[in-house]
C-alpha cells in the first residue's frame, strides 16, 4: 500500500477493538516467567556453550599481546576467541567504531576476547586469567575541557547551522531577553535485560537468538560484519527486556557469539556483564546548551537561538539538542547550531528521544526563565508562541498540532491555577512545595513496514512480521488491528514477532513503531479482505467483516467458508512518499509536576505528575499510557539523579552499575496521570495514529527542574539536580 | 606467577570447612590442583545440593560457584527468574526462599540445602494466574516484562512482610500492626528496579491485592 493521500473513513474508525483499553495478550506469559528472552532459549539449539567477554582495561591504545596459556588450561574451557585473530570487523549500521577485531583499543571495556567454556562459572573464571599486554596512549576523555573549542558539526555543504531572518539584530533590539546555558550529563539506557545472544551455525547459515529492536537492519549489519549472504542470517528476538535505543543496532554480544560458535563448532551464548552495558555499549552524550531569547513584552518571541555542544568518538554525530527548537515555537529570527567534541569515550548514540530529551531539558527551562522575566504564566508564554506551521518553512503546515489544547487540558486537570506563584513561597510543614510545567515535543516518523496475515481453515488469524515488542505493547496493538480488520475476536488472533524470516517491519525505535507496524498489518489485512470478498463475488470496499463473517447487503458468509479449501495468506506493506515533506508531523504534550523539597535537607520528592498528550489515534489506551508514565519516570531520573560519571584520567564511566547509576525506584515515583486528547491524524499514517513512546519523556526533565525552582527559588541549570548543587542556597529555615 | 597463593589457600579452606560443615552435601573435586606451573589448572569443586523448587524435590550436582540464580536458570531451566545485574542491585532475580524474598544472584546454590524455593513459575501459570500476577496484567504493571517476575515475587513478599508486622524505613512505629499504604509498598519495593517505569501501575496492582486481602 502506497500511502500518498490521507485516508478517509476506514474500517479502523469503527474502533470496536482498536482504541479500546486492552490488557496485553502477552501479559500472562510475562507475569509467569514463560516469555522467553534471548539468553533463555535452551530449547532452540542443543549443546550450548557459555561465552564470557574479556574487556579492555584501558580506554585508548593497542593490544601488544594476549597470553592465553593459563586461561586455556582451565577446566571446561573449549576455546578462546581473541580480537587479534580477526581483522577489524566492518562497521555495521549505526556503528561508529568496529565492534570487534584488530589490536586497536578505542574505548574502555572494548571486547578483547571471549572465553568459551562448558559452564558460565568456568568461562568467567578462565576469563580472569587472560593476560593482556597493553600499549596505553592518552585519550581525550573530558567533555568539559574540550567543549569550549569544539568545532561546528559539518553538514554536506559547510557547517550544519540553521539561520532564519536576522537573529543578532532582533536579539539586540528585543525589549526582553535572556541568555542562559544549561548542561545535561552523559546518560545510560540501563534497560533491565543486558544485551544477550545465542549463536548457532548450520553450515554457512547463522542463527542469532538475540535482543534487538531493529531486526531487518540488524540482519543486514550481521551479514556485512561477518561477510555472509544476508539470506544465510536469521535473527530471532520475540521478547526484549527493554532497549530504549541501546538495542537499535547489533552489539558485540552477537558478533562474538557468532565468531566463537564457528570456532567452537557448537552454539555459544553470551550475555554482557552489567558493567559492560554501561561502558561497552552506547550512551546519550552530555550536552552544553546556550539559549538566547528575545521577546516582546507580551511574550511573543522575536529571536530564538539554541546552540548545543555534545561529544562522541570521531565519525559520529552527537546529541542533537537543537532539533525541537527549530520547530516548536514561532519567531521570525532564528539561529541554531551544533558543535561536537571528539571524545575517547564509549560510543554515544541514540537513547530514547535522542535530541529532544536533552534539548527540551534546556529549551523548556529557558522558557520558564523567560516567563518569569516577563512576569507571565509559563503556560501562556507557550501558548502565545504557538505556530501551526514549520517556523523555518512556513508553507509547510503541521499535519495536526494540539500543543495549546494539551496545555489547557493539562493545566485544568492539574489545577495549575492553584500553583505556587512565588518561588520559595509555599510551605507545608517541613516541605517547600513547587509546581512546574513544560511542553513535550517529538516528531512522528513514517517508515515502511510489512506484514503477512494468514487466515487458517479454522477461522483463526495469524499475524507475521519481524516487528519487535520492547515493552511497548506491539503484540497487542497488532492483534487489535487484525481483529478489527477481519471482524474477529481478539483471542482468535495470534501474533508472531521478531523473526527475520518474517516480512520486514519498521522495527522499534524513534517512536515510529506503533503507527507504522499497525499500518503494515492494516495493509496486509486490506489485501486479505479483498481475497475473501473476491471468493464470494462481494465488493471488498463495501463488505463488512464482523463476528467471523463477511456481509454484503442481505448476504452473509462465514470466513471459514472462504478457507474451506485451505488457508488464505496475504502480505503487504505500507510505504510513504511525499506526506512527510509536505507536512510536519509531530506529537505534543503538556507536562505538569508538583514536587516537595525538604527545607532542611534539600531532599526532593516528586509528589504529582500529569501529562496531557496528543499523538493521533491512541491504539490501546492501556499500553500507550504505560509508555507515557514510563517515560515520565525516566524523565524524573534524568532531572534528579542520572549521570554517568567520567574518570577523565582513564576514560571510563565510573558508576557502571545499577547502584552507582541511579535510575528512579518505586519510592521516587508517585501516582502518575495521563490524559490523551482526541486526535486523528490521517496524514501521519493509515491508522491515523502517531508515535507516543518517546513523547512522555520529552519535556519532563524541565518540568521537574522548573518545579524545583518554583519550590526553592534556586535555579539549577546543570542536570541532574542533585542537592549538592542547591542545598547551600535554600531559603533560611 | 602474578596470582599469589590466594586461590589455593581459599580452596583448601573451602574443602576443610565444607567437609566439616556441609554434611548433607558431597564434594567431588574433579581436577587435581597444581599450583606450581603458570598454566595451572584450577580445580572445580562440585557439590550435591537438594532443595524443593516450586514444591518439587530437586537434587543438583553443581560447581560450588554457581549462584542460586544460575542454578535455576541454567540447570533447572526455570528461566522466569531474571539476571539483570548479577550484583544484587536490580532485584530482577528475586525469588522466595523459605517464605522470604532474596536476591538469588547473591546466594550460592549450595547454601540452600533443604530449602523451599518458590520462583515466579511456582506462583501461577498462564492458565491459572496467582492473584498478584492477574493484578499485574489488569493494571499493566510491566512493559518489557524482564523485571516483572522479580517485582511479583517481591510484591507477594511485601504484603506478607506488612501482614507480619516487619517494619520498614518509612514505618512510623517499629512494632505493632503495619498498613499496606502506598508509601509502605513503594518503599519496600524499591529494591526492584523497573526501567520501563511501571511503578505507578505496580502500586495499583499491589493495592488491589492488598485490599482484597484486608
Amino acid at each position: 500500500m502506497k500511502y500518498t493521500t490521507p485516508a478517509g473513513d476506514t474500517v479502523i474508525d469503527r474502533q470496536r477493538v482498536v482504541g479500546q483499553p486492552t490488557t496485553r495478550i502477552d501479559g500472562p506469559l510475562k507475569v509467569t516467567g514463560h516469555a522467553p528472552y534471548a539468553y533463555e532459549r535452551h530449547d532452540v539449539a542443543a549443546n550450548q556453550a557459555y561465552g564470557y567477554i574479556v574487556p579492555s582495561a584501558i580506554a585508548k591504545g593497542r593490544v601488544r599481546s594476549i597470553d592465553l596459556a593459563e586461561a586455556k588450561a582451565q577446566p571446561g574451557v573449549i576455546t578462546i576467541l581473541t580480537t587479534t585473530e580477526v581483522d577489524e570487523l566492518p562497521l555495521g549500521m549505526g556503528h561508529t567504531v568496529p565492534l570487534f577485531g584488530g589490536s586497536e583499543i578505542r574505548f574502555y571495556h572494548q571486547a578483547l576476547a571471549l572465553v568459551v567454556a562448558e559452564t558460565f562459572e568456568q568461562a568467567r573464571a578462565a576469563a580472569k586469567l587472560v593476560r593482556v599486554d597493553y600499549e596505553r596512549t592518552q585519550g581525550n576523555h573530558d567533555f568539559h575541557a574540550l567543549a569550549p573549542d569544539a568545532p561546528l558539526v559539518e553538514g554536506s555543504d559547510g557547517p550544519d547551522v540553521s539561520k532564519v531572518g536576522d537573529f543578532e539584530a532582533a536579539y539586540a533590539s528585543a525589549p526582553v531577553s535572556i541568555d542562559v546555558t544549561y548542561e545535561t550529563p552523559h546518560e545510560s539506557h540501563a534497560m533491565m535485560e543486558p544485551h544477550a545472544s545465542i549463536a548457532a551455525w548450520e553450515g554457512e547459515k547463522l542463527t542469532l537468538w538475540t535482543s534487538n529492536q531493529m531486526i531487518a537492519w540488524s540482519k543486514q549489519a550481521v551479514a556485512k560484519m561477518l561477510d555472509l549472504d544476508p539470506a544465510n542470517v536469521r535473527l530471532d528476538s520475540p521478547f526484549l527486556g527493554g532497549g530504549f535505543g541501546a538495542k537499535l543496532f547489533v552489539r558485540v554480544d552477537a558478533v562474538v557469539a557468532a565468531l566463537a560458535a564457528k570456532k567452537a563448532g557448537r552454539p555459544v551464548k553470551v550475555m554482557l556483564d552489567r558493567p559492560l552495558v554501561f561502558n561497552n555499549t552506547t550512551h546519550r552524550s552530555a550536552t552544553i546548551q546556550r539559549l538566547r531569547f528575545g521577546a516582546e513584552r507580551d511574550g511573543r518571541l522575536t529571536a530564538i537561538s539554541h546552540e548545543c555542544t555534545s561529544g562522541n568518538l570521531a565519525g559520529q554525530e552527537g546529541e542533537n539538542g537543537i532539533a525541537q527548537t527549530r520547530l516548536l515555537y514561532a519567531g521570525a529570527n532564528r539561529y541554531t547550531a551544533q558543535r561536537i567534541a571528539r571524545l575517547d569515550l564509549p560510543e554515544a548514540n541514540a537513547m530514547r528521544a535522542p535530541g529532544e530529551t536533552a534539548g527540551l531539558m534546556a529549551l523548556e527551562g529557558a522558557m520558564d526563565e523567560l516567563a518569569e522575566k516577563l512576569g507571565m504564566d509559563p503556560v501562556e508564554l507557550r501558548i502565545v508562541n504557538d505556530t501551526q506551521v514549520d517556523p523555518e518553512t512556513p508553507n509547510r503546515p503541521y499535519s495536526s498540532r494540539m500543543m495549546v489544547e494539551c496545555l489547557r487540558r493539562g493545566a485544568e486537570a492539574f489545577g495549575w491555577d492553584k500553583r505556587n506563584k512565588t518561588p520559595g513561597g509555599m510551605r507545608e510543614g517541613r516541605w517547600l512545595i513547587g509546581h512546574g510545567m513544560a511542553v513535550g515535543f517529538r516528531n512522528s516518523v513514517q517508515m515502511k513496514s510489512a506484514a503477512r496475515v494468514r487466515l487458517s481453515s479454522n477461522g483463526k488469524l495469524t499475524v507475521e512480521t519481524d516487528m519487535t515488542d520492547i515493552g511497548t505493547g506491539s503484540y497487542t496493538i497488532l492483534a487489535q488491528t487484525a481483529a478489527e480488520m477481519l471482524g474477529l475476536p481478539l483471542e482468535d488472533v495470534t501474533v508472531t514477532l521478531g523473526d527475520s524470516d518474517m516480512p520486514a517491519s519498521c522495527g522499534s525505535g524513534g517512536q515510529w513503531g506503533a503507527q507504522n507496524s499497525t499500518s503494515g498489518v492494516y495493509a496486509a489485512c486490506v489485501k486479505l479482505r479483498e481475497d475473501i470478498a473476491g471468493r464470494f463475488a462481494m465488493d471488498p470496499n463495501t463488505a463488512e467483516f464482523i463476528d467471523g463473517e463477511i456481509r454484503a447487503g442481505a448476504e452473509s458468509r462465514k470466513l471459514t467458508e472462504a478457507t474451506a479449501s485451505g488457508e488464505i495468506v496475504a502480505e503487504d506493506s505500507v510505504e510513504y512518499d511525499e506526506l512527510s515533506k509536505k507536512y510536519q508531523q509531530s506529537t505534543f504534550a503538556g507536562h505538569f509536576v508538583e514536587i516537595a523539597v525538604d527545607a532542611y535537607t534539600g531532599e526532593t520528592y516528586v509528589r504529582r505528575m500529569l501529562a496531557a498528550c496528543a499523538a493521533g489515534r491512541i491504539l490501546n489506551p492501556i499500553s500507550a499510557r504505560s509508555q507515557v508514565i514510563g517515560a515520565m519516570t525516566m524523565g524524573v531520573g534524568g532531572a534528579l539523579t542520572e549521570e554517568l560519571a567520567v574518570d577523565t584520567r582513564f576514560g571510563f564511566f565510573v558508576n557502571h552499575d545499577l547502584a552507582g547509576y541511579e535510575v528512579p525506584v518505586h519510592a521516587d515515583i508517585p501516582h502518575q496521570e495521563v490524559i490523551f486528547l482526541d486526535e486523528l491524524d490521517a496524514i501521519a499514517s493509515p491508522m491515523k495514529a502517531k508515535g507516543v513512546g518517546e513523547l512522555g519523556l520529552c519535556g519532563v526533565g524541565a518540568a521537574v527542574a522548573n518545579a524545583l525552582y518554583n519550590a526553592t527559588g534556586v535555579r539549577v541549570r546543570e542536570y541532574p539536580l542533585t542537592l549538592d548543587k542547591y542545598l547551600d542556597k535554600l531559603p533560611a529555615v | 606467577m602474578d596470582q599469589p597463593d590466594y586461590f589455593s589457600v581459599s580452596r583448601r579452606g573451602v574443602l576443610a570447612s565444607g567437609a566439616a560443615g556441609l554434611a548433607a552435601g558431597s564434594i567431588s573435586p574433579q581436577v587435581a590442583f597444581a599450583a606450581s606451573t603458570p598454566a595451572a589448572e584450577r580445580a572445580i569443586t562440585m557439590q550435591t545440593v537438594s532443595m524443593r523448587i516450586n514444591g518439587k524435590a530437586q537434587t543438583l550436582e553443581l560447581d560450588t560457584r554457581t549462584t542460586l540464580l544460575d542454578a535455576l536458570r541454567e540447570h533447572v531451566k526455570l528461566t522466569g527468574t531474571k539476571k539483570g545485574c548479577d550484583h544484587g542491585q536490580c532485584g530482577a532475580c528475586t525469588v522466595i526462599v523459605n517464605g522470604e524474598r532474596i536476591n538469588s544472584c547473591l546466594s550460592l546454590a549450595v547454601m540452600h540445602e533443604g530449602d523451599e524455593v518458590t520462583t515466579i513459575e511456582g506462583l501461577g501459570t498462564p492458565e491459572n494466574l496467582h492473584p498478584m500476577q492477574a493484578a499485574f496484567v489488569k493494571h499493566d504493571g510491566y512493559q518489557c516484562g524482564y523485571c516483572t517476575p522479580g517485582q511479583i515475587c517481591s510484591a507477594v513478599s511485601v504484603l506478607k512482610e506488612i501482614a507480619d508486622g516487619v517494619p520498614s524505613h518509612v514505618s512510623a512505629e517499629l512494632t505493632g500492626p503495619m498498613e499496606a499504604s502506598n508509601i509502605e509498598m513503594r518503599e519496600r519495593m524499591s529494591g526492584n528496579i523497573c526501567r520501563c517505569g511501571a511503578y505507578s501501575n505496580i502500586a495499583e496492582a499491589m493495592a488491589e491485592v492488598a485490599g482484597e486481602r484486608a
